[in-house]
């Protein structure tokens, strides 16, 4: 061809200079697993829902999150929500509120009525589940909607379990906890009321089960000896609760003295309280950072008129009066006894001091291992007898609402596999996205929305709930504050910061591409991702 | 009143892009479709900040006259990796004459457009701090004073990266360089001398002066497609931090750009016929060892044989330009 003048070669490209070849390193794309993510026990993917929540896709954003947890509503409310004690956003300015978050897309999915998706296929196999509390309900509703046929069998007059007979109304409302149980019901489960398993190999039997999922729970209060003359009233504080939810409420009077320093304690305190008593007293062994109830919960409850006794053990119950003993701490950080005694008015006496689990469905069933009155179970929830399945206060963990629909899950996946003749693989972890790994320049300074709290009054003399909830608008607002960690949010910062245009942005929901033909492995994209989701590793040579 | 911050929509607008914003809010360089002017395969340095400077502020001139654009460029980095012999990464007409004439070719360019009546064809300029204020400098000035109708960018690295990282009138004071004293007891450039091309820019009166940085991209876009909407004689300062000559790491380019800004030592602002109508203002104040100790031009300043007095003398700097161009909102700056 005839070139210009002085012209000799024809004019070129660049893209023929492949200069990925000055690499050592290259960058490449990961999930890490967020902070939140790994901290909840009902194995939620938390920063999966709060993307879709983003956007204002509330739907989408509770069912990703009802893949784990079919209770949101009552989760938003009765949680402790361990995801906001490790949430990175805590170390910028304060954490995300996914818990409220979480209770305003449960709450939005009983006003518009979203429903579960029915299973796909139907299996033929039956698996029964014993208790219809969280542990049972969550294990239901995965079991169904892996497409099993479940029954729950439960002895109480109601379900919820705990939620109901423990959890007080001011924290729970009972509207919440029935739609939320009826929208698992509509998945097809059966659920027979007052309907006792004595014995679970012949209840198993009787109805054709091809695995069982035990869910009773722990709700036979622990007692103690308190010396006590007879016309001191000393009930246990399941009891108290649980009477609750009946036509009779207890009769406590008008100083009620409660005895254990948890959160049951707390509930019957603040329960007292509104049930008119002019002093409810805690009386705990130990100091208050001791205490194994949750510090907001002391606070409401102080904030109520509550008061309580640090270090202090009942010695005796009398007529109308308790004597307690003082302690101290010894070295160890243990109560000892000082000898110093003291009086107080009490008309009743409620021990909160843990509970107990009864196993009597279980007695004769070969291969059990039962220790320290809870059934032993492996890393896949099965006890040691095959097809009977195990899980929430009933076996060894912390017993929180969480945990146990956490097991539910974990059960359900287990015994669908066991069913099958599989053995359940769990998803091997991600690594952990931590604070260094994110550059929070890119992120917004705002605080945490506050929720509403009830007015004093209220919270002293009726069962309203104490705790309001947000609205669209903050609702939104804090699912925005979710720094997303180590999870891609399409920020476009590697396709835009890159001076070697080597992303590809592969548009909508699909992240982006390295062209490793012409990334010099500058690592700028690393240093500029947001949210962490890129790493650099070495080139092999 | 410059570019509008969206503050909040998780990362606002402080990302390239945003899946939360509303398409007509979103930035050129997170459009799939970007024109991607100086494309892959240039031969510059690993996290060179000017040809990621380059793309953010052509790609914007070429949004803005839709692709009606042609480039002058001076001799420097920009040039060199990105056009050697029979290659180019230009993806639009572009002509490099000599290292100090840009300005002049590029007001050929306008003239010539202009008697051709093509008038829906912009001009671009562009060099380095070299090419700017030193070698082409009598050029530049004549393009103000004459108010060509050229946008003139230079990308601003603070010295000859291209030949081996000499001093120009753009190194700041106690940077080392190969000619202000690599070695001694007192190595680095001198107070007191250098230019400040920006403020002299203002001084011819000109419809529009501004600087950006590489770290701030909707503020760099919002600027060039600004001036690409004015006639006349137009200067922008880019801000583009350079790994080689200032011994930084490669991935650390747009922090350092960041940390110039938010210290006070580059400040970002616009002005219009001479005078300042907006301040891009620090966000979270940093002091200036935080922006120097990164940098291995800076590295006598601290050590066994510390400098500081010479820091000092630094944040004196910084100060000024905070004070001089109000760079601090009164009562600390909040995002929300």
């Amino acid at each position: 061809m005839s070139k210009p003048f002085a012209i000799t070669l024809k004019p070129g490209t660049s893209l023929a200079n492949l200069t990925g070849t000055w690499r050592s390193e290259r960058p490449v794309y990961l999930d890490r697993l967020p902070p939140c993510n790994n901290a909840c026990p009902a194995g939620e993917n938390i920063q999966g829902w709060l993307f879709h929540a983003e956007s204002g896709d509330y739907e989408q954003a509770w069912r990703v999150l009802t893949e784990s947890n079919p209770m949101p509503a009552v989760m938003g409310r009765v949680c402790y929500h361990p995801c906001e004690n490790s949430c990175n956003r805590a170390q910028l300015d304060s954490a995300v509120g996914i818990n409220s978050v979480e209770r305003f897309l449960g709450d939005e999915a009983i006003k518009l009525g979203w429903k579960f998706a029915a299973p796909a296929t139907t299996s033929g196999k039956k698996v029964l589940v014993v208790g219809a509390g969280p542990s049972g309900l969550s294990a239901a509703y995965h079991l169904a909607r892996l497409g099993h046929q479940v029954e729950i069998q439960e002895a109480g007059p109601l379900s919820g379990g705990m939620m109901r007979f423990g959890i007080p109304k001011y924290r729970l409302p009972r509207e919440v906890l029935d739609a939320e149980v009826q929208r698992i019901l509509d998945l097809g489960v059966t659920l027979k009321l007052n309907t006792k398993v004595a014995r679970i190999e012949q209840s198993m039997k009787e109805g054709n089960f091809d695995a069982a999922f035990l869910a009773v729970g722990a709700h036979i209060g622990k007692r103690t000896f308190i010396p006590a003359g007879d016309a001191t009233k000393i009930v246990d504080a399941v009891s108290v609760l649980r009477s609750m939810e009946g036509e009779d409420k207890p009769m406590l009077g008008r100083r009620v003295v409660i005895y254990g320093g948890g959160n049951t304690a707390i509930d019957v305190a603040r329960t007292a309280k509104r049930l008119g008593a002019t002093e409810a007293i805690i009386v705990y062994r130990r100091t208050r950072d001791k205490m194994p109830a949750h510090d907001f919960e002391v606070e409401e409850a102080l904030q109520e008129g509550v008061m309580i006794k640090w270090l202090s053990t009942i010695k005796q119950a009398g007529e109308g009066e308790i004597t307690v003993e003082k302690m101290q701490l010894d070295d160890k950080g243990y109560p000892q006894p000082t000898g110093e005694y003291e009086t107080l008015a009490a008309d009743s006496v409620v021990l909160a001091l843990g509970q107990d689990v009864d196993l009597s469905l279980l007695e004769g069933v070969p291969g059990l291992e039962l220790k320290d009155g809870t059934v032993q179970v492996s890393s896949n929830m099965m006890t040691g007898h095959p097809g009977i399945f195990a899980g929430g206060d009933m076996v060894p963990s912390e017993r929180t609402v969480t945990v146990a629909i956490g097991h539910g899950k974990k059960a359900a996946r287990n015994i669908d596999a066991w069913l099958r003749g599989t053995v359940h693989q769990a998803e091997a972890k991600h690594e952990l996205a931590e604070f260094q790994n994110l550059n929070t320049w890119y992120y917004s300074d705002a605080h945490q929305t506050v929720r509403p709290m009830l007015d004093i009054i209220r919270r002293q003399t009726s069962f309203d709930e104490v705790q309001g909830g947000l609205d669209e608008t903050n609702a939104l607002f804090e699912a925005r504050r979710c720094l997303s960690c180590g999870n891609c949010f399409e920020c476009d910062n590697c396709y835009g910061v890159c001076p070697d245009n080597a992303v590809i942005k592969l548009g909508p929901g699909k992240r982006f591409e390295f062209k490793y033909d012409y990334c010099k492995g500058c690592g700028l994209c690393v240093a500029e991702c947001p949210c962490g989701a890129i790493k650099m590793v070495a080139e092999e040579t | 009143m410059g570019f509008q911050t969206v503050k909040f929509y998780q990362t606002g607008t402080f990302t390239v892009g945003n899946r939360l914003l509303a398409p007509d809010e979103r930035s050129v360089q997170a459009d799939e479709n970007r024109s991607n002017s100086i494309n892959s395969g240039h031969r510059a340095c690993q996290g060179c900040g000017e040809a990621l400077g380059a793309r953010y502020a052509i790609d914007a001139a070429m949004a803005e006259s839709n692709g009606q654009l042609i480039a002058a460029n001076a001799t420097g980095c920009l040039e060199v990796f990105s056009t050697p012999y029979p290659e180019s990464s230009w993806q639009l007409p572009w002509i490099h004459s000599l290292f100090g004439n840009a300005p002049a070719v590029a007001t050929g360019i306008a003239a010539a457009m202009k008697v051709k009546g093509r008038h829906e064809v912009r001009v671009v300029a562009q060099g380095g701090d070299g090419g700017t204020t030193d070698i082409g400098f009598g050029c530049l000035s004549g393009m103000f004073e004459r108010n060509d109708d050229v946008l003139y960018i230079c990308y601003d690295n603070e010295a000859y990266m291209n030949t081996g990282v000499q001093r120009s009138s753009a190194t700041p004071p106690a940077a080392r360089t190969a000619t202000t004293m690599p070695v001694g007891s007192e190595p680095g450039n001198v107070f007191g001398q250098g230019k400040n091309v920006p403020e002299i820019a203002m001084a011819h009166n000109i419809p529009y002066v501004a600087t950006a940085t590489v770290a701030d991209l909707r503020d760099l876009e919002y600027k060039v497609r600004k001036a690409m909407r004015l006639h006349g004689a137009r200067y922008i300062q880019i801000f583009v931090p350079c790994p080689l000559g200032w011994g930084t790491a490669s991935h650390d380019t747009i922090r350092m750009a960041r940390l110039a800004k938010e210290t006070g030592m580059f400040p970002v602002f616009e002005a219009e016929h001479g005078e300042v109508t907006g301040v891009v203002k620090i966000r979270h104040k940093v002091a200036i060892e935080e922006y120097l100790k990164p940098q291995k031009r800076f590295a006598h300043l601290f050590g066994k044989h510390a400098h500081p007095e010479t820091i000092a003398r630094l944040q004196a700097i910084a100060d000024r330009n905070i004070r001089k161009y109000g760079l601090l909102d009164e009562g600390g700056n909040q995002d929300v």
